[in-house]
Formats: structure tokens, sequence, C-alpha cells
């Protein structure tokens, strides 16, 4: 069963598309033009500069958020571990879960000793992604 | 005269810019944005909540596809039908119950409750007709598996509703109320979809921690099957005799914890000095998953139908009953079980038997029910 990943269609409008790649010139001749009045010692260089990078900030921006929508999906498979023991000696195997696993399921005689495996847990061990609020505990 | 040099510098510095082209430039786009966001302002947002709910439902078509694949996948690999049962997959995501009328309220529970077998008892039909090959425990993981993509079925179709609906309409206040509540969706799906892989596989789920407290206490000694879908065993616990009941595993199986208790309470005359339910509970945020917390009445979720059977019991015997929760979210509840929550589940027959300890005497009869589905759980 492995993450199947799906191509959804472009749905972005493109005016949308259009509008950004014209934002996006304007800002690259805003930075040109910058470039030519710090050339001719222009203090209102200063101006182009701002508005070439906010225009290019914007556009960029705008184009990652269409791209967004394009990404691929997965659907996460999370790791299952079965823990086998035996109750009469110290046995533990811990092996990742196959189909027909359950707990408490007996699963043949040990190899250590006279008495009978069996599955005494089977769980998924998570990493949490984000610390706990400590001050709210 | 300081003042007069102040009103004639006043218009240049605002609404009408100085003599500097670029101050122009930066007044014009000011007012344009003004005047757009005046007239614009609430269709730029419904548009920016399209487009957010736009992206959730491309992911829950997603879930929703997969959802359905790994159902017929599954069907194909346990059942080994003949045909293809896509067809019958999809007959059966669009299955309603339609619940009982409810304007005069006395018998409810009971035509609700008849209304629920009927639907469990067509579905298990439909599935042996799916998957001839399937044996019970089989059956009962497929059953679950397919109300999993059954379930993202109608919550897909219910949000895309929601936002043709409000493109239709153009109505700010439908987009609204379906973007507000997106996370929480969303979160239930995700839940959802992990469920749909853990019952296609028969591993032990979060809301199966009641059901594996009582398979723990029970096992090792012999048990009797009940109705519905329910063993009970006899077990002599810290000098008292407890009827530990859970539904019948490993199958994804609820069982009717309620139509069991009721019949060990009337076998015995309702000389039960006390009933413990174990079940998993959801948390607040903030709180651990597999934090056990104890306290009074019936712990059992469902449509209600057997919380009110157990209240109904226990009230014609004056039996008390103790209840110990184990938290859990509900992402953690429909998925594989965590570690944290296998943990708990310790705890929790610990906290049982002290229960027992404190609140009975030696010689007495107790009824401990582990309630939860009891899929990836033997006994």
């Amino acid at each position: 069963m492995s993450a199947e990943i799906e191509k959804p269609e472009r749905k972005f409008s493109s005016i949308v598309l259009i509008v950004i790649i014209v934002v996006l010139a304007l800002s690259l001749t805003s930075l040109y033009q910058a470039y030519e009045l710090f050339l001719m010692d222009d203090p209102t260089m200063g101006y182009y500069l701002l508005i070439g990078f906010i225009g290019l900030i914007l556009s960029t921006y705008m184009l990652l958020q269409t791209r967004r929508r394009v990404q691929k999906f997965t659907l996460e498979t999370k790791p299952v571990t079965t823990t086998i023991i035996c109750p009469n000696c110290d046995f533990k195997e811990v092996r990742n879960y196959e189909r027909g696993d359950y707990i408490l399921k007996e699963i043949g005689p040990c190899t250590k000793c006279e008495g009978t495996k069996m599955i005494s847990a089977i769980y998924r061990e998570i990493q949490e992604k984000r610390k706990e609020e400590k001050v709210f505990t | 005269m300081a003042n007069l040099i102040q009103l004639e510098t006043l218009p240049a510095q605002g609404l009408f810019p100085g003599q500097d082209a670029l101050s122009w430039i930066f007044q014009i786009i000011f007012t344009l944005l003004f005047i757009v966001f005046v007239f614009y302002g609430q269709r730029i947002q419904m548009y920016i909540m399209v487009r957010e709910i736009e992206g959730s439902l491309l992911r829950l078509k997603f879930i929703r596809d997969e959802g359905r694949k790994i159902a017929i996948e599954t069907i194909k690999e346990i059942g080994k039908p003949e045909t293809d049962p896509a067809e019958r997959v999809d007959q059966f995501l669009e299955y309603v119950t339609i619940p009982p009328e409810s304007m005069d309220p006395a018998g409810v529970v009971w035509k609700l409750e008849h209304i629920l077998d009927v639907r469990e008892t067509r579905f298990k039909d439909e599935v042996k007709l799916m998957a001839p090959a399937a044996d019970e425990t089989n059956i009962n993981n497929l059953e679950n598996t397919l109300e999993a993509a059954s379930a993202l079925n109608i919550i897909y179709k219910v949000i895309r509703h929601f936002y043709i609906l409000g493109k239709k309409t153009l109505s700010l206040y439908i987009i609204m109320q379906i973007q507000m509540i997106l996370p929480l969706i969303m979160r239930e799906a995700e839940a959802y979809a992990s469920a749909l892989k853990a019952f296609s596989y028969g591993q032990p789920i979060g809301d199966g921690a009641g059901a594996l407290v009582a398979a723990r206490l029970m096992h090792g000694h012999k048990k009797k099957k009940v109705e519905k879908d329910c063993v009970v065993a006899k077990v002599p616990l810290e000098g008292r005799t407890a009827y530990v009941i859970k539904a019948e595993g490993p199958g994804g199986n609820v069982g009717k914890p309620g139509e069991a208790i009721k019949r060990v309470v009337d076998e015995n005359n309702g000389k039960i000095t006390t009933i413990i339910m174990i079940d998993a509970a959801l948390k607040l945020e903030g709180e651990k998953p597999g934090e056990v917390a104890e306290g009074v009445g019936a712990a059992i979720g469902g449509p209600g139908t057997e919380q009110y059977k157990i209240e109904e019991s226990i009230l014609k015997y004056k039996i008390p009953i103790n209840a110990v929760i184990i938290k859990e979210d509900i992402g953690d509840a429909v998925s594989p079980m965590r570690k944290e929550i296998f943990e708990g589940t310790e705890v929790a027959v610990e906290r049982v038997k002290r229960v027992i300890k404190e609140k009975t005497k030696e010689g007495d009869t107790v009824i401990v029910a582990g309630i939860g589905n009891s899929i990836g759980v033997g006994q």
C-alpha cells in the first residue's frame, strides 16, 4: 500500500499569471532604474530600489502561492511495531507489524524455553513535532 | 506668521503631493488601493477564503479517492472476489442511514437501535458478497475500512456542497462558516485516512484502549460469547469475582456492551457491587495522550443506545458505576495505537484493580467492561 501521488490539474487563472509576470517585469525595471540613478549619484535611487524589491518579493510570493496548489499530495504511512515476548522467560523481539498480528496472539513455541511466544504489544511511536507549552502545564 | 507658513505647506503634505513625481505615484497608488478596498474588500476577502477552501477540497478529494482505492485493494487481496468490486464499493460509499423520527421521543432509543442493527446486517451482507473468501475477522475489518471510506466520502461531498453553493450565491457567510471550521474538518479527515490503513491491516487503534484493558484482565481465563459480538470472562481479581466484558476481537468490532452488561446484571439478579467501565475519551488540547482519569458514569460513546441500556440496568438495581478513561485526541482514536496510549492501558489496569480494592470488599462481584473497537486486540 504505497503512498499514492495525485496530479491535480492546474486550476489557477492565466490572468493572475499575467499580472504576476507584469509586476515582476516592472520590479526588475525599477531595480535597473535604481542602478542607473546610483551611477548618476542621484538620491532618489532609494525609492526605485524600495519599489523594485517590494515588487520582486510580492510577485515571487504570488508565484509560489500558485505553485503550492499543484503540489503533490501523499498519505503518510506510520510505522507500527509488534513486540513478541515469552511470559516464561526474558525473550523479547520487536519487529515491524505484519498483517494478521494482534495483541495476545500466540505465535508458537519459545526458542529459549518451553513456553509459548505471544504478541504483547502493537503500537506506533511518534516524535512530537513541537515542544509543549511548558508555561501552561 | 508661523501658523501661516504651516497652512501654506499643508496641501503638499495632505491629499495632494508635492512636485516630486514619485510622491504622485505613491499617492495615486494609495488612493486607488483605498477605493478598491472600500468597494471590493469583502469580495477580495471572499476570494482568499474560496482559495483556501479549494486547496483543502483538493486534499479532501485526494484522501477520499485514496480511501476508495485502499478499500478496493484490500477487498481484492483478502476477499478474492470473482468480479471487480469497484462498482459495489461505490454503491456502499453512498449508503445513507435515516434516523428515526423523534417528534414523539418515547421509544426512540429502540427504534434507533433497530435501524442501526439493520444497517450493520446490511453492511455485513454487502461485505460478504464483495469478499467471499474473507473470514469473520476480516469481514469485520473490511466493514470498518469501508465505513471509514464512506465517512471520507461524506466529508468531501459536504465541503464541496458548501464550496459550490458559496461560489454560486457569492455569499460571504456561506463561505465563511465552512472556512472557519475547515481546520477541524481537515483534522477529522486526516484521522479517518489513518483509520483506513489501520482497519485494512487489522492494527489496534487508539479507540481500542478500553478493550485492551479488558483483554489484559481476562487473558488466560475461560471466555463465553454473549450477545452481541461480546465476550465475558469470570476472573478472580483481588479476592473478588469480576465479570470482564469486551467486544470480541481481533476483528474490528465494538459489539453491544450495554446488552452484555444488562445480561450479566440480570443473571446475577442485580447482586453486583459495582460496575467499572474503561473507555478511550477525547482529550483537551494541552493534555497528554494516554493520561488516565477516573470518574463516575457510563463511559461509552456511540449513538447512545448502549449507554441508555447500561443506565437503565444500574438504575433498576441501584448499582454504583465507575469510569476509568484513557485520554486521546480524535486522530489518535482512529489511527494505529500510539505508544503513550498503550502504556496508558497498563496504568488503567492498575487503576481498575485499585478501584475494586477501594470500592468493594472481598467476596463481592463486580463487572469490568472494556469499551471500544477490538480491532487487533485478542482476548
